[in-house]
């Protein structure tokens, strides 16, 4: 564990590391980025969970919905996660030892495990619903999914608390 | 407005707020969400109106997603009231957060007219009239102004506090 530290150290002193600390713009820019990239990535899993909680498009095809809007999703998951990785360069250690930074990745793992229980159990007889009412396995699949990622933004927020002073 | 500010950061309300450990965070989350799904809902019909998406119509899109834009925009109202009133030097004052209101009433008033254009002509993209390019430069005008008013949020955070 100490050698992990230690690595997370050396990395907080890597160049990239250094302009984001002494750049006065950097920091907010890369944050602006990520958040119009988790808007997207929170924004389209919304659709998608509403749907399958049954509390809007309901008259639109769940596979129709899903093949528009995941690629999207992924595409600006991407985008959030190079930005992430980049802001997180900036204090390596000081954000792996941050609580509130692995509640996040704890409810965004929760997320990724409810998302694939979904996808290779649950959807499976997906045609019989398609067009109509999700049973109740995949209204909880939906409710899990929009809980654990209102968790992910609200642990991301709490960072910006806890990892500097008065928060920004 | 520094005047007002001052007054509004020595009331009672605003002592609740920043004693209230949780309020703050929890007032910026359900703000964070609510950017969230706004900034997906203007997304979502930009991508229709500019064909990355497909499926219905650009007026049901329209009529799908403009309502969440307004519900969230008075959600944000609400806990950015709070927000302000917590900590009044903060925004008020700044330069960024007034461009931000000015930003967010251009996008209110591009999103307003492009919602009552779809509305009065529905049709408009079965075929290839000006209304079409009309409610393409509308979107796209809203669109780039939702992304100002991003942008000059985020920068409040980072407002030197004279």
């Amino acid at each position: 564990m100490q050698q992990f530290l230690d690595y997370l150290n050396s990395l907080g002193e890597s160049p990239v590391s250094l302009w984001i600390a002494e750049s006065t713009w950097a920091f907010p820019a890369l944050e602006v980025v990520h958040i119009f990239a988790i808007s997207m990535v929170f924004g389209t899993i919304a659709i998608i969970d509403l749907r399958l909680l049954g509390l809007a498009s309901t008259r639109r095809p769940y596979s129709e919905m899903a093949r528009e809007l995941l690629p999207w999703t992924w595409g600006a998951f991407f985008a959030a996660s190079i930005c992430g990785s980049v802001l997180i360069l900036s204090r390596p250690a000081g954000y792996f030892e941050n609580t509130d930074f692995r509640l996040k990745f704890a409810c965004m793992a929760l997320a990724g495990v409810n998302m694939l229980v979904f996808q290779f159990i649950t959807s499976k007889n997906l045609a019989s619903w398609d067009r109509g009412a999700p049973p109740v396995a995949a209204k909880v699949a939906g409710a899990v999914s929009i809980l654990m990622w209102i968790g992910v933004v609200y642990f991301a927020r709490m960072t910006g608390f806890t990892m500097v002073q008065g928060g920004v | 407005m520094e005047g007002f500010a001052q007054w509004l950061g020595d009331t009672s309300a605003s002592a609740v707020v920043q004693k209230t450990l949780w309020l703050i965070p929890l007032m910026q989350t359900i703000h964070i969400i609510c950017v969230a799904l706004v900034f997906s809902s203007v997304v979502m019909i930009e991508f229709r109106v500019l064909g990355y998406t497909k499926s219905g119509t650009v007026a049901e899109t329209a009529r799908r997603f403009v309502p969440w834009i307004f519900v969230g925009v008075v959600v944000m109202a609400l806990t950015g009231a709070v927000l302000i009133i917590g900590e009044p030097a903060r925004s008020l004052p700044s330069f960024e957060f007034q461009m931000k209101m000015l930003f967010l009433a251009i996008a209110l008033v591009f999103t307003i007219m492009f919602a009552h254009s779809v509305r009065r002509h529905p049709d408009a993209w079965s075929d290839s009239s000006a209304a079409r390019t009309a409610h393409s430069t509308l979107a796209i005008v809203a669109l780039a102004a939702w992304c100002a008013v991003v942008i000059w949020g985020r920068w409040i955070a980072y407002t030197v506090v004279h």
